[in-house]
């Protein structure tokens, strides 16, 4: 039997983990656990951010947040709503893929570097994050950044943080940078355009001066799952601008012009752009009620579409595009295929994989995250050592 | 009066051993890549943090990330310390030698070795300049976002090593944000590649931890960069106040309203009157505090942003503006600004700070540092990065008057301390270095600082790369 352990202060949380260290008993850490992989859950304790919630201190001049780790996203994104502003790096939410309930947390998102379609121009989770308190694996209680945006005051340790999913140490508090929210935005739709010409239109486009905010390629597998089906048929690249309304209408226009030469152009309003880049941020055509294997795959651009070829000869496999092509979510038919996924990977130029969503028994048999070479894994190792030297803090989430 | 910041203590085992050691180092490197000759060694005794010198055992200056790694490999063996250096232009002392250590420069690492522009990235080696990565892609519409005041000289290499920031950050970030992958030598001579084309890597983050290391993780020797395409247009317009209050409050009005210039960059008035003089740039010279706010985009867009800025500014007092009418003019406005530092240097000694400071504090801490530093009898002239809180005194003093100098130190620190104690932190984008490491303690708990150095100690077990550098030299966890 596994406990759950929610302490309701940073001291209660360092107690409990002094004393687990003590005895070498291992801790799954937990914010609002929806970013867990099925089949993941060894039969440890669970430490748990939910008691440790609240916004302490937002100023909306400053454009930075501090809250407590276990603070639900929805009411931060709130509070944010109310002063137009937001996360920039737009957090995915794995719920609908990953059939979870509950709400995320700040912590899981920054634990998980959980971030979406602006993620090219306006950086990851990581790149937000400011400060960090923490409680290491000795059950010290630790505090690193700050709260302000320029800061190079000693190691970063709040990046290494960002991303490690709960292998290092317990998140109690983060502070993060924020952006106003665009006065408005638009999509472009360039329709009937493959996945090598798609890549080669997004490449053009974030060629230009006009500040593209999200470009994705929808396959005609997926294109019809958007939107409501909204969007004309055959496949679609979508590319979102974003800003104030007399710069996005000029912009418009001469991104238009330029997409015109590779297929029929169109464009949707702001309404139906949040929609569609919601959308794209939450792997909407995979959230199929089914337990298929769901790989998160990141490579150069220009290698996405590449990588999908030479799967398509060798699987089964639906993919689409964000990030310019480089952000490349693959589902599987039936055999997550790690092996040939990784090898492809290598072969056009490095990159990694991560496996998202599969049944306990394919999680069990499947490296989920990309093995590291040697000397880098070695490395990671003596760093997870020096921030919890008895090993206690397993990962129990993804993303 | 604060003492002078100690290095660490030379170890007599290495400097007895210094023949051979240069001779080994010799073998390693092709010729023409060792200094050893006295003269040959002083200009590699400081950096641009001109108050501390010491000449170094020896300078290797490696052609390739292998001799890269048997340098080290052969210094880590012998437990001889290792200080990298691209251009010697760091303000917090980072690059300045031990005398029993050798420096790895990374000068002649200076080739461009991929410009990718389908996937917008650059591969160059360590010691290309920040400004020659913009320019060789600038034909075809590209730059390289971060732009340190010294990116004529200064290194990607260094600016890794101390996440450089500079004027236009406030819309594209620092280095750590524009920086997609590098090679690495550890300690011990082992070549890793972090990161690459790809927009994130797998495990941990290592290149977040790496960038802005200070070169005590590692020596950084080719590195990936995002380039970005270039605006269409860029205008800088000048905002003159009769005090900095008012400037201040303009600044903290114009972020919250949402809008985001490419950069913010304010000036006092001794600081307006040094940059004219020099580069005759146009800056008024009848007010107290000026703005430099640049929009960026089509002139449509550009318009609309200056009218919303324009009117914040008219609400706080704003008592001249002048907008630039050409991009001769615009050229002007920054060579006044990012020549500050230089111009400042042909009419007194300076030591400068880089302190920040969340935006509501700007006008107090202003206020405070001219009081810290009228106290003491100094001279400031205040630069810097108004739009995310990075402050630049410069504290005005003569270098050939010790007590001048110890007087000039004691500001610095008061102002630093001035500066986390109004919720910053020590240094914006100059690193910590030799010049802020003994007040790391002010802002960080000793728990916290023992947990930042035993993930250096992951890296770089004894303690050879730039040892004296960043930590305190008391309480130090052993290897």
């Amino acid at each position: 039997m596994s406990d759950l352990h929610e302490p309701v202060s940073e001291d209660a949380a360092a107690r409990i983990i002094h004393t687990a260290a003590t005895v070498g008993a291992p801790l799954v850490i937990r914010g609002g656990g929806t970013r867990s992989l099925a089949g993941n859950g060894e039969a440890h304790d669970v430490l748990s951010s939910a008691l440790l919630s609240g916004i302490e201190s937002y100023n909306p001049a400053e454009m930075t947040m501090t809250a407590k780790a276990g603070t639900p996203l929805a009411e931060i994104e709130a509070a944010l709503a109310e002063k137009r502003q937001m996360l920039a790096f737009e957090p995915l939410d794995l719920r609908p893929v990953l059939g979870t309930t509950g709400n995320p947390t700040i912590g899981g998102v920054f634990a998980t570097n959980a971030s979406g379609p602006r993620r090219f121009v306006a950086g990851a989770a990581r790149d937000s994050l400011l400060g960090v308190r923490f409680v290491n694996g000795s059950g010290e209680v630790i505090k690193a950044g700050g709260r302000v945006m320029k800061n190079v005051t000693g190691l970063d340790l709040a990046k290494v943080l960002s991303g490690s999913r709960g292998t290092l140490a317990f998140l109690t508090e983060v502070t993060f940078r924020l952006l106003p929210v665009p006065e408005t935005s638009t999509t472009i739709v360039i329709s009937g355009v493959d996945d090598a010409q798609a890549t080669a239109a997004m490449a053009t486009a974030l060629s230009m001066s006009v500040e593209v905010s999200g470009a994705a390629h929808l396959p005609e597998t997926v294109r019809g799952r958007f939107v409501g089906g909204g969007l004309p048929a055959e496949p679609a690249t979508v590319l979102r601008l974003e800003g104030l309304s007399a710069s996005v209408t000029v912009r418009a226009e001469k991104l238009r012009a330029a997409m015109a030469s590779f297929g029929t152009v169109s464009m949707l309003d702001r309404q139906a752009t949040d929609i569609l880049w919601r959308e794209v941020r939450d792997i909407h055509p995979y959230a199929d009620q089914t337990l298929r294997p769901l790989w998160r795959v990141s490579v150069a651009p220009t290698a996405g579409h590449q990588l999908v070829a030479a799967l398509r000869l060798e699987t089964g496999v639906d993919a689409f595009y964000d990030w310019q092509g480089g952000l490349v979510w693959l589902r599987m038919e039936a055999d997550p295929e790690a092996g040939l996924l990784r090898h492809f990977i290598k072969a056009l130029g490095g990159g990694h994989a991560t496996l998202v969503r599969a049944t306990p028994e394919v999680v069990a048999t499947t490296p989920v995250l990309e093995p590291q070479p040697e000397a880098i894994a070695a490395l990671s190792a003596r760093i997870k050592l020096k921030f919890d030297p008895k090993g206690i803090f397993r990962s129990g989430v993804m993303g | 009066m604060p003492d002078k910041i100690a290095f660490l203590p030379p170890k007599k085992s290495v400097l007895d051993r210094r023949d051979i050691i240069v001779s080994d180092l010799a073998d390693l490197l092709p010729k023409g890549c060792l200094v050893s000759e006295p003269r040959g060694l002083v200009p590699f005794e400081t950096d641009a943090f001109i108050a501390y010198r010491n000449v170094p055992l020896a300078v290797a200056l490696p052609e390739t990330t292998a001799q890269v790694a048997a340098v080290l490999k052969y210094c880590s063996r012998y437990g001889i310390p290792v200080v990298p250096r691209g251009a010697g232009t760091s303000l917090s002392g980072g690059a300045i030698p031990q005398s029993d250590a050798v420096v790895i420069g990374l000068s002649k690492l200076s080739h461009i070795l991929d410009v990718d522009y389908a996937n917008r990235t650059a591969t160059v080696q360590a010691g290309v300049t920040n400004l020659n990565i913009s320019e060789a892609v600038s034909a075809d519409g590209y730059f390289y976002a971060p732009d340190p005041s010294s990116q004529l000289a200064c290194t990607i290499g260094g600016n890794i090593g101390m996440n450089s920031g500079g004027a236009h950050c406030l819309k594209y970030g620092v280095t750590t944000n524009n920086l997609l992958g590098v090679k690495l030598v550890l300690f011990d001579g082992t070549i890793i590649d972090l990161g690459g084309k790809a927009l994130d890597a797998p495990g941990l983050d290592l290149l977040g931890l790496v960038c802005g290391s200070e070169g005590q993780l590692g020596i950084v020797t080719e590195a990936t960069v995002r380039l970005i395409a270039k605006p269409e247009g860029a205008r800088p317009v000048l905002f003159g106040f009769q005090s900095s209050e008012e400037a201040g409050t303009c600044v903290a009005e114009i972020i919250g309203t949402g809008i985001i210039p490419v950069a913010i960059e304010f000036m006092d008035r001794p600081a307006i009157e040094i940059c004219e003089a020099f580069a005759h740039a146009g800056y008024p010279m009848d007010v107290e505090a000026l703005l430099i706010v640049e929009v960026e985009g089509s002139e449509a867009e550009m318009d609309a942003m200056l009218a919303s800025i324009i009117a914040i500014a008219r609400r706080h007092g704003v008592s001249t503006i002048k907008e630039s009418q050409s991009a001769t003019e615009a050229a002007l406005i920054w060579k006044g600004r990012k020549s500050a530092f230089g111009a400042t240097g042909r009419i007194a000694d300076y030591i400068c700070m880089d302190g920040t400071v969340p935006l509501s504090q700007l006008p107090y801490v202003l206020k405070k540092t001219g009081e810290i530093v009228a106290r003491l009898g100094l001279r400031v002239a205040n630069v810097f990065h108004a739009g995310d809180g990075n402050m630049h005194p410069l504290i005005l003093y003569n270098i050939n008057d010790p007590e001048d100098a110890a007087r000039a130190e004691e500001a610095g620190n008061e102002i630093l301390k001035l500066c986390v104690d109004a919720g910053g932190c020590l240094t914006g984008e100059h690193g910590v270095g030799i010049e802020k490491r003994d007040l790391m303690l002010h802002q960080f708990a000793h728990v916290d600082l023992d947990q930042q150095m035993t993930v250096r100690a992951a890296f770089d077990p004894h303690w050879i790369m730039n040892p004296s550098k960043v930590f305190p030299l008391e309480g130090r966890p052993a290897a």
